[in-house]
């Protein structure tokens, strides 16, 4: 995700502890925070991936007055017809996720994130069809320019669903 | 509270239920906070319909982000100096999982005593759905 702007605020990251099921106070308890070694509250491990927020041309966000493809009035809102179409539906699935941490994330850090292209590759699934996977690599960094976090996602595109375990 | 050195040795493990019977509404919860809004995580008629599936299904991130839940509490906040899995299977709604962790090396880096670690998830019936790797910083 390409982000000129990713401001790390204490509602978002308290908002995403809540979704992930993790009531530890530093990342919603200023206080409590400020009572641990890490003197603030801090970000989830995973919490860098809701930088998509801030990307205004993420395509998994519906754009106002734009069609979306999730249901409507029917099964989908996508009323013209698109050349080509994902085999998957939703643009492939996630097969990976690396992050390396260069220090703990805090809330009032303002990101950056760059992308870099990285690897790509085929192989035979186990029912038959290709899997396409690609490679992004990502670096977060902060207000200073000094690096966060380095990210590296692997996305992987089916040529039919992929079913429960065919991966 | 951080992991001590002198209290962790290779073959220690530590283990976490870290979802029980996952509800669609904390799926939908992950997509509003994460932004990601893929119906194949929130619109059943899109995902059965269109796109082929039984079902919606988790974000992989979302269980990601549930097994390191289990790693911080394990290591200590902003201990973390790796992360990383492979999505080796799809989660459901009604899933419940166990995320584990396995103390594989004890070493020096930079002057610091890093412990690396193996992740595993599983659901209910064994099926391992996340599988990586960490690495945290140990206070003496």
């Amino acid at each position: 995700m390409a982000v000129d702007k990713f401001p790390v605020e204490s509602g978002h990251v308290m908002m995403f502890a809540r979704s992930i099921g993790d009531a530890n106070e530093i990342y919603y308890d200023e206080d409590y925070a400020k009572s641990t070694d890490q003197g603030a509250i801090i970000a989830p491990p995973t919490f860098v991936q809701s930088s998509a927020q801030f990307d205004p041309d993420y395509f998994l966000r519906p754009k106002i007055g734009e069609e979306w493809f999730g249901s409507a009035k029917g099964p989908t809102g996508i009323t013209k017809k698109k050349e080509g179409g994902g085999g998957g539906g939703g643009g492939g699935l996630h097969a990976e996720q690396h992050y390396v941490y260069h220090r703990p994330l805090t809330v009032g850090d303002v990101l950056t994130a760059e992308n870099k292209p990285g690897k790509s590759w085929e192989k035979e699934g186990r029912r038959g069809g290709k899997l396409m996977f690609n490679e992004t690599v990502t670096e977060y960094r902060d207000q200073n320019g000094e690096l966060v976090i380095t990210a590296t996602g692997v996305g992987v595109r089916t040529e039919r669903p992929a079913t429960s375990g065919d991966k | 509270m951080a992991l001590k050195a002198s209290e962790v040795k290779v073959g220690d493990t530590y283990q976490e239920e870290v979802c029980d019977n996952l509800s669609r509404t904390q799926i939908v919860q992950y997509a509003g906070a994460s932004g990601d809004y893929n119906p194949l995580h929130s619109d059943e008629i899109f995902t059965t319909e269109i796109a082929g599936y039984p079902s919606v299904f988790a974000h992989g991130m979302l269980s990601m982000g549930m097994t390191g839940r289990m790693l911080t509490n394990y290591v200590g906040d902003g201990r973390l100096t790796y992360y990383g899995v492979r999505f080796t299977s799809q989660v459901f709604p009604g899933a419940t999982l166990t995320a584990k962790a396995t103390v594989t090396e004890i070493r020096e880096e930079n002057g610091d005593t890093i412990a690396d670690i193996d992740v595993s998830t599983t659901d209910a019936e064994g099926v391992e759905v996340i599988k990586g790797k960490a690495s945290a910083k140990l206070d003496p």
